[in-house]
C-alpha cells in the first residue's frame, strides 16, 4: 500500500549519488513533474536508467541540462544534443544498451533473475567484455540485471492505494521499472479513490508502489 | 531520365511495399521506410508495430486528434491506434520483436555487406545516437529488408565487409535500392532485379561487394 506524499517530500527521497530509473519514452509517460522538481533542486551525481534522454527541455532532459547526471544508461540519446556534448567532454558517462536488452535487464533486476540470455548484440560492440553462453548450440550474451535505488513511474490514473493504469503508449518502461527499485514513487496524473480502477484494468498492482505524488492532470 | 531525391525514395518505398503481404506484422524504421504503407495495394493490410507500445498503429493523426501526451510513436511524434490495435508495454513489445513474432522489418542502413551484416547505429566520433530497438529488430524479425539509396554521396554503402560498428552479423535478407534488388544468399549477394535506367556495370561500379548476377535477372518495377 502506497502513501500519498507531497512533491517536496518526493524530491527529498532522491539523494545525491543515487541510481534512479525513470519510465517514459521520449518523455511520454515520464514522471515529468517529479523529475523537473529534482532538476530544480539540483540533486547531483545521479545515475539515470531510462530508455532515452527525451528532447531538450522535456522531462529527464532537464537533469542533463542542469548537469546532475554522472552516468546514463539508455538505448537512444540522439534527440538530445546536450547528451552528445557532455559525452564528448567526458562529463557524462553513457552506456548504450539495446532497447530490448535494457527492458529485460530491468525485468531481471525486478523479477529476481540473475540475468538474461539474449542473441541481441552478438558480434557487436555491445558484446565486448560480456560472457557468451551457448544453449543447445546457439550463442547468447549474458546480460546482467539492473536495479535502482528509486524508480519514478507515472500513471494516467492512480488510486489512493497505489494501483496504476496507463493510458495509450505511456505504459512503456513504467510497468517493468516498478519492480526493479528499492523505492517506487508513482506520479499520478489523476488520483482517484480505491475502486476508481477496476481490478482487471490494474497494470501495476499497489504492492509495488511505495509513494504517490499528484502530478499534472 | 534521372530521378531526383524524392523520386528515388518513392521508387524504393514502392518496391519495398511489394515485399509485404496481407496480414504481416511489420516494424518500419524511421525515414524512407515510413513511406511504404502508402504504396501498399488496397487488398494488402499490414499490422504496424510502434516499438514504444503499439500493435496496429494507424496513420499520424491531425492536430485535432493527436494526443501527444499519451500516444506517441517510437520517434516521440503523435501516433494513433485505431480499433483492433493494442497498447503494450516495452517488455511485451520486445518479446514480440525478439521472439520472432514480427514478420518483417524494413530499415535504412549506413552500410550493409555481402554477408548480410548491417551497420546503422553509430559513426564513432561523429554520430552516437544509440541503437534504440534496431539491434533487437534485426535479430528477431523473420525478414530483414534494407531500403536505402545505393550510395552515400557517390560512395558505396554495399560493401565486402562493413567498416562501421555492426548492428548485427548476417542478419539482412534483402537490399532494395534505386538501382536494383539484391538478396543475401548462401552463395553471396545476388542481384535479382535491375532498374532498367541502369546497367549491371553501373551497379557494380556503385557497389564494393562482390555481386553475383542472377541467371533470371528481371527488370525492377
Amino acid at each position: 500500500m502506497a502513501k500519498i506524499i507531497g512533491l517536496d517530500e518526493a524530491v527529498e527521497i532522491v539523494q545525491e549519488g543515487m541510481t534512479i530509473m525513470v519510465g517514459g519514452f521520449m518523455a511520454c509517460g515520464g514522471a515529468n513533474t517529479i523529475v523537473e522538481a529534482i532538476a530544480a533542486r539540483g540533486t547531483k551525481n545521479l545515475t539515470l536508467i531510462a530508455n532515452d534522454a527525451a528532447k531538450p527541455g522535456m522531462g529527464i532532459a532537464r537533469l542533463v541540462e542542469n548537469h546532475l547526471l554522472r552516468r546514463l544508461v539508455a538505448s537512444h540519446v540522439g534527440l538530445n544534443p546536450e547528451v552528445g556534448r557532455q559525452m564528448a567532454t567526458g562529463e557524462l558517462g553513457v552506456e548504450l544498451v539495446p532497447q530490448g536488452t535494457l527492458v529485460e535487464r530491468i525485468r531481471a533486476g525486478g523479477y529476481g533473475l540473475g540475468g538474461v540470455l539474449t542473441p541481441t548484440g552478438i558480434g557487436t560492440l555491445v558484446a565486448e567484455g560480456k560472457e557468451i553462453i551457448t544453449v543447445d548450440g546457439k550463442d547468447f550474451l549474458l546480460e546482467k540485471p539492473l536495479r535502482a535505488d528509486v524508480a519514478l513511474i507515472c500513471g494516467h490514473t492512480v488510486d489512493r492505494s497505489g494501483n496504476v493504469w496507463y493510458k495509450g503508449t505511456s505504459r512503456n518502461f513504467n510497468q517493468v521499472m516498478a519492480f526493479a527499485a528499492d523505492t517506487v514513487i508513482a506520479e499520478a496524473d489523476h488520483l482517484v479513490d480505491v475502486g476508481g480502477i477496476a481490478p482487471e484494468n490494474v497494470v501495476t498492482p499497489n504492492v509495488l508502489v511505495d509513494y504517490i505524488v499528484e502530478g499534472r492532470p | 531520365m534521372t530521378m531526383d531525391k524524392g523520386q528515388i525514395k518513392e521508387f524504393i518505398a514502392r518496391r519495398a511495399a511489394r515485399e509485404l503481404h496481407d496480414g504481416d506484422f511489420v516494424n518500419l524504421g524511421i525515414g524512407l521506410p515510413t513511406m511504404i504503407p502508402e504504396f501498399l495495394p488496397p487488398d494488402v493490410h499490414v499490422i504496424l508495430e510502434s516499438e514504444d507500445g503499439i500493435v496496429g498503429a494507424g496513420p499520424r493523426p491531425d492536430a485535432e486528434h493527436a494526443d501527444p501526451r499519451y500516444v506517441v510513436d517510437a520517434g516521440g511524434q503523435p501516433a494513433s491506434c485505431p480499433p483492433g490495435g493494442a497498447y503494450i508495454s516495452s517488455v511485451v513489445s520486445f518479446g514480440l520483436i525478439r521472439g520472432g513474432h514480427v514478420d518483417a522489418t524494413v530499415l535504412g542502413a549506413l552500410q550493409v555487406d555481402q554477408e548480410g551484416s548491417l551497420a546503422n547505429w553509430i559513426i564513432p566520433g561523429k554520430m552516437v545516437p544509440g541503437m534504440g530497438g534496431a539491434m533487437d529488430l534485426v535479430v528477431g524479425a523473420k525478414r530483414v529488408i534494407i531500403a536505402m539509396e545505393h550510395t552515400q554521396k557517390g560512395e558505396p554503402k554495399i560493401l565486402k565487409r562493413c567498416t562501421l560498428p555492426l548492428t548485427a552479423v548476417n542478419c539482412v535478407d534483402l537490399i532494395i535500392t534505386e538501382m536494383g534488388v539484391m538478396a543475401v544468399r548462401p552463395e553471396g549477394l545476388v542481384l535479382t532485379e535491375l532498374n532498367p535506367q541502369f546497367t549491371v556495370a553501373d551497379v557494380r561500379a556503385a557497389t564494393e561487394a562482390d555481386l553475383i548476377v542472377a541467371a533470371d535477372l528481371v527488370p525492377m518495377a
